[in-house]
């Protein structure tokens, strides 16, 4: 075991795991994580705690995964190489293991003008797929960068984010190989609309034999109505929706659209879990987490398995 | 070559407003060719200054000058010039950045008992190249330890937003960045010129981390060649 968290457990296991995602409050009430983290518990093997995403600000990852594993969940904890330089990193992943963290994701993050603090300087000392060598160094070679040994334990279970839907789509593949190499233990997917393009992509990973060598989570987001489809697909970088999905959003009617949206999701889910390579889904219900349970218990994944 | 763009003109005048005796100076090489602080481009913001003075009834006399290069004493150095300076309350440099430093260190230096303010009358933006007629990218940041050679001589660092260095991000879409679609991805031409140079697997290895101390972040630099010094 890398890092003997529940994550790492259910996929060596061969379980097809859920994880979740919960954004941190823009401020300081923990009511607002807790309240969250409840409608997940039990639902999911693990959650995503963002790193300021989108670049607004917003409560640390590190601490609101902290508040996440005193509710009895297990957080994957996000960082971002916008934010922070190497120093920085090394410095949080020492308090993050130190606080019980065991899963985290390595990101570029999203630039800041897409944020509330468009003035700010990035960093970007080191990028994602380094950052992924980083936490691999530190937990197999018990050293930091500059090769100092660490003091005490490092383990960590090592995640890394993978977009099939941005350009240039046949270098996507080996871009996933180089985040591989680098030490991905598991990837999620951006949210997945575009089957066909998500099952050509899946078929060269597999021909590449990348999925046996890291557990691939499909990324999925359910859509509550026409006007966030209509939204992502046009304003959130890297994510297609094609237009029969949008259509039938649109033929279900008033009222019953986020039911419809509901319905589209777990067929999805269906559809990847018979996908070859995919070990699980990333389910990012953004701002909608009150239905994931609904969700999880349509698409046949209740109860989640424990070890 | 270093490009520049003009501090918008109520910037300048406010800058120089209690001053009777002001001179805009320019900068006869990289930001007269993008045309932003050459001989023309002095001429004009005197004029500007003239009207503007003029139409509130202030007196001022406002001088202009252009020397080859503001960055080096070696153009500085006439006498005739040097007085013109001493006579003047306030310089606006119209160089670049280097430029106006230079200038002030110079003539603090030279001239004797005056203190010679001088201000920046342009915003200094990027190292770049001219595109076509009145379109100029920025192409480098300076970073001290060229990558080029394994990019297909397209710079990651300057050109990616994030100046990544195992890209394209998830944001790069029909070949544009995330943030603006005027701005081509930088990995897209990376990945497009290596194919086209059949050298795609030079980017399959992981790149690992930038040592950043040839860069800015290693503290301001300077270049000594024994070999040049007299």
């Amino acid at each position: 075991m890398k890092s003997g968290s529940n994550l790492e457990g259910l996929l060596e296991r061969g379980e097809f795991v859920v994880t979740g995602e919960l954004g941190p409050p823009r401020g300081t009430d923990v009511e607002v994580v807790k309240a969250k983290a409840a409608m997940l518990k039990g639902n999911v093997d693990a959650v995503n705690i963002t790193d300021n995403q989108t670049a607004i600000v917003r409560m640390s990852s590190i601490a609101t995964s902290k508040i996440l594993i005193d509710q009895g969940l297990e957080p994957t904890m996000q960082m971002v190489a916008r934010d922070r330089n190497r120093l920085a990193m090394m410095s949080d992943l020492f308090g993050a293991v130190a606080l019980g963290i065991k899963n985290m994701l390595c990101l570029s993050g999203d630039h800041q003008s897409f944020g509330n603090h468009p003035e700010a300087k990035n960093v970007f000392d080191i990028d994602s797929i380094q950052m992924i060598h980083m936490v691999k160094t530190m937990r197999d070679e018990h050293k930091v960068i500059s090769g100092d040994e660490i003091e005490g334990n490092f383990e960590m279970f090592i995640g890394a984010a993978c977009n099939p839907f941005a350009d240039p789509f046949h270098y996507r593949v080996h871009r996933l190989a180089k985040k591989v190499e680098a030490g991905a233990d598991f990837i999620q997917t951006q949210c997945i609309y575009d089957m066909k393009r998500f099952r050509e992509f899946m078929k060269q990973v597999v021909d590449m034999g990348l999925h046996e060598k890291c557990k691939i989570l499909a990324g999925v987001t359910p859509l509550k109505s026409v006007g966030m489809a209509r939204y992502m697909d046009t304003n959130v970088s890297g994510i297609i929706i094609p237009e029969e999905i949008i259509d039938r959003l649109r033929a279900a009617g008033k009222g019953n659209v986020a039911a419809e949206g509901i319905k589209i999701v777990c067929e999805q889910i269906q559809e990847l879990r018979a996908m070859e390579g995919i070990a699980g889904i990333h389910l990012m219900a953004i701002e909608w987490e009150h239905k994931v349970p609904e969700i999880v218990k349509l698409a046949g994944l209740l109860p989640r398995p424990t070890l | 070559m270093i490009t520049a763009e003009r501090k918008p003109f109520e910037e300048i005048k406010e800058y120089v407003k209690h001053y009777e005796r002001i001179m805009v100076l320019g900068c006869g090489t990289c930001v007269a060719v993008c045309q932003a602080g050459g001989e023309k481009e002095a001429q004009i913001l005197a004029s500007e200054l003239r009207l503007a003075f003029g139409n509130e009834g202030k007196k001022v006399e406002v001088t202009e000058e252009t020397v080859v290069r503001q960055c080096d004493d070696e153009f500085m150095a006439d006498m005739g010039f040097l007085e013109k300076v001493k006579e003047a309350d306030i310089i606006i440099s119209i160089a670049c950045g280097v430029g106006v430093q230079h200038a002030c260190n110079y003539f603090n230096r030279v001239i004797e008992g005056k203190r010679v303010r001088v201000v920046p009358g342009l915003n200094t933006t990027f190292m770049g190249a001219n595109i076509e007629i009145g379109h100029w990218e920025e192409r480098c940041l300076g970073c001290g330890d060229c990558v080029l050679e394994r990019t297909g001589g397209i710079c990651p660092i300057t050109r990616c937003a994030k100046g990544l260095l195992n890209g394209p991000c998830g944001g790069s879409s029909d070949g544009k960045c995330e943030i603006s679609k005027d701005i081509e991805c930088a990995w897209h031409l990376i990945i497009e010129r290596l194919e086209a140079l059949g050298e795609l697997d030079r980017i399959k290895p992981v790149e690992m981390y930038k040592d950043w101390r040839p860069s800015h972040s290693g503290g301001p630099r300077r270049i000594v060649r024994e070999d040049l010094r007299l």
